[in-house]
């Protein structure tokens, strides 16, 4: 009997082995499309943000961490010293509020959104997926210049309040911030619905029965059921709209005109009329440490909720 | 059957009037309930069976306030409540699928009710100790309610439903979903928990076997109306209609004419030109062709065919333990099942083939109306 057991166990044991090879193997294709297509890319930034600028683009193979500097100060010409100039800052923080506004109006619309698409038939519901995704189906860029003809001086909206005698004057609209976050909202707001729904659609609706049933007014119900167990879909809704509008380039462009600067665009500077490479890096890695770091506190703080109910 | 007597009248804790509930629009209309009424009395368990779309369900939504009735009224001691939402009546129910909520524990689930009742939390802590207590959960209160059985979520359940003291327990065929040994395990809980609360029971099952055992009374409900309320004993032994006697149990059924009534019996011709006498509900007045039906062990087999009151052939002889059944084929064609409670000195033994009797018992054979 020993022997057998013994036999058996090693059996087992190598059996085990070769699965476990079999398992790296398998997992080899997306260690190398990780590797080659996110890790390097992000070792060359690294590397490149440590390094000096060239003067027509490009870097030079010299150590030097100027680029970080130059993040919060600018050498002065005259005497060499350090100044502290916040322009950068003030920019990174600006794009953070655009981010987080856009974040919570895209969730105060989209929640109620979501869930009257998961409370209709379920025959109807895919007509309603079908339709919040038709945006997708034409290119931002187009999209975005659009409402920039809605918006604009002689736009749609200016022109019919005028010609409606409401204003006399256009408004301005286009080129504020009024019109880079309207973009962002309308860019946005799909990423939002859509793991919202697709949260709400999985809701048990006999569990909204059963809380109502136990006392619980709509309000109730809303706070205590509802939201709870479709926070996977809040917080993944959260991400893909928050991360991406930090990021946002086409829209601050084409609809700030140039003006009100969003980190995108900062960073797309640096390797276009800018010149600094080494600069562009390193705001590019700024941005992805408090990204990272904004990122742990949310998660940590809404899986806590998660777990306590 | 304890503190409350089912057969007196008592004070009525839910009076259903002349509630009809319509489902869809124009031609696509379907009653769902077709003007029912009936009184649910107070501590009472009272069961509505009946196989599924005959309305029982859709007549317990109106009563939690899930659904609203399309037309009549819905009282709760006396009081209308059918306009109420369900978070403004003092009725709780335990869902078929037990709809517990994932994100709390068992503990969170059965205070959930009373923190909506806005009760103080040292009240609300010391009632739920109270609940996990009476469905035995003590030691697992903490649990999330998917790290538990089915069994433990049922009892999680009634809990939750006992928990803010309703006035009226509502439960939705809350037994289904368990095995046959803890479905009746479960059957003799749920009797011993309406016992020591002393809450009314509103109980729907299409197990006829489940609401005879349980029940104080039975509504019987198909197609949307009620057909016959009483005791288990008067729906089994006197049901009122054919329905009725066909859903519960086994049940013959002869087809025969009436050729003589007196004080409450008639005497019947079936097809074997045999005459039985049969008793028929009072206010029924039976004519012409009908039914007879005679359950299987309201009938006995005699060896002598000529004492029998019909007469037949035994086809066949089924062994089920607790008792035989003897498969008659009577003369004219019927066929005819009597049930013989087996027992180890009364052998009665009688061969597939053999020319038999069969009598029935004082008041076995009852016309129905169809």
């Amino acid at each position: 009997m020993a022997i057998t057991f013994s036999k058996a166990a090693v059996f087992e044991a190598e059996a085990e082995k070769a699965t476990a090879r079999r398992h790296r193997l398998l997992s080899l294709p997306a260690l190398v499309i990780i590797g080659v297509f996110g890790v390097l890319p992000l070792l060359i930034i690294l590397i490149y943000s440590f390094l000096a600028a060239a003067p027509y683009g490009g870097v030079q193979w010299k150590f030097s961490t100027d680029a970080y500097l130059n993040f919060l100060f600018q050498r002065d010409i005259f005497d060499d010293t350090l100044q502290f100039t916040p322009d950068f800052l003030i920019i990174y923080l600006r794009s953070f509020l655009f981010a987080v506004v856009t974040t919570i109006i895209c969730l105060l619309l989209g929640f109620p959104t979501a869930y009257f698409m998961a409370t209709r038939p379920p025959a109807q519901r895919n007509w309603w997926v079908l339709l919040m995704t038709i945006p997708f189906w034409s290119n931002l860029l187009v999209r975005t210049l659009a409402i920039m003809f809605i918006i604009r001086d002689e736009g749609l909206i200016n022109n019919a309040l005028m010609a409606l005698g409401v204003i006399e004057k256009p408004i301005t609209m286009l080129y504020t911030n009024f019109a880079i976050q309207l973009g962002l909202l309308y860019s946005f707001l799909p990423f939002m619905v859509l793991p919202l729904y697709s949260s709400l659609e999985k809701l048990d609706f006999r569990l909204v029965e059963a809380a109502y049933d136990l006392y619980a007014t709509r309000r109730q119900v809303l706070w205590r059921v509802i939201i709870p167990l479709s926070l996977p879909g809040i917080i993944a809704g959260c991400l893909l709209v928050f991360i991406p509008a930090l990021g946002a380039y086409v829209t601050p462009l084409i609809l700030g005109g140039g003006i009100h600067l969003m980190i995108g665009d900062l960073i797309a500077q640096q390797f276009g009329s800018g010149r600094n490479w080494p600069l562009g890096c390193a705001q590019a890695l700024i941005l992805m440490a408090a990204v990272l770091v904004a990122l742990y506190f949310y998660v940590r703080n809404t899986s806590g909720k998660m777990r306590h109910g | 059957m304890g503190k409350c007597v089912p057969d007196q009248p008592g004070k009525s804790a839910i009076e259903v009037r002349g509630v009809r509930k319509v489902f869809g629009t124009g031609d696509a209309q379907v009653a769902a309930l077709d003007t029912v009424s009936v009184s649910i009395r107070e501590n009472e368990f009272f069961t509505l069976l009946g196989p599924s779309g005959c309305g029982k369900t859709t007549l317990l939504r109106l009563i939690a306030g899930f659904d609203f009735p399309s037309e009549g009224e819905i009282l709760l001691h006396g009081q209308d409540i059918a306009p109420l939402p369900p978070f403004k009546r003092p009725v709780n129910t335990v869902f078929q699928s037990y709809a517990l909520f994932p994100h709390m524990t068992v503990a969170e689930n059965i205070g959930f009710g009373l923190e909506m009742l806005g009760k103080p939390k040292s009240e609300i802590k010391a009632r739920v100790a109270e609940m996990l207590k009476l469905v035995k959960m003590e030691a697992l209160s903490a649990r999330r309610t998917s790290q538990i059985s089915g069994g433990q979520q049922q009892r999680v359940a009634l809990a939750r439903a006992l928990a803010p003291q309703p006035k009226v327990l509502l439960l939705d065929e809350p037994l289904s979903a368990l095995d046959y040994k803890l479905r009746k395990e479960m059957q003799i809980e749920l009797k011993r928990l309406q016992h020591q609360t002393g809450i009314t029971f509103i109980f729907v099952t299409h197990d006829q076997e489940e609401a005879l055992t349980m029940s104080d009374r039975i509504a019987v409900m198909s197609a949307g109306k009620i057909l016959q309320v009483g005791t288990p004993r008067d729906i089994y032994d006197r049901p009122a209609e054919r329905f009725v006697a066909d859903f519960i149990g086994e049940t013959n059924f002869l087809k025969g004419t009436v050729v003589s009534k007196k004080s409450g019996i008639a005497m019947v011709k079936i097809a074997s030109e045999a005459t039985v006498a049969a008793g028929f509900p009072e206010n029924f007045d039976p004519s012409g062709a009908v039914t007879v039906v005679v359950r299987p062990e309201h009938a006995d087999l005699v060896a002598d065919a000529a004492k029998g009151m019909v007469s037949g052939t035994l086809a066949n002889v089924v062994y089920f333990g607790t008792d035989t059944h003897y498969h008659v084929k009577l003369e004219g064609g019927d066929d005819f099942i009597v049930r013989h409670q087996n027992s180890r000195s009364g052998a009665v033994s009688f061969e597939p083939g053999a020319k038999v009797g069969v009598v029935f018992e004082d008041d076995g054979a009852r016309i129905l109306r169809d």
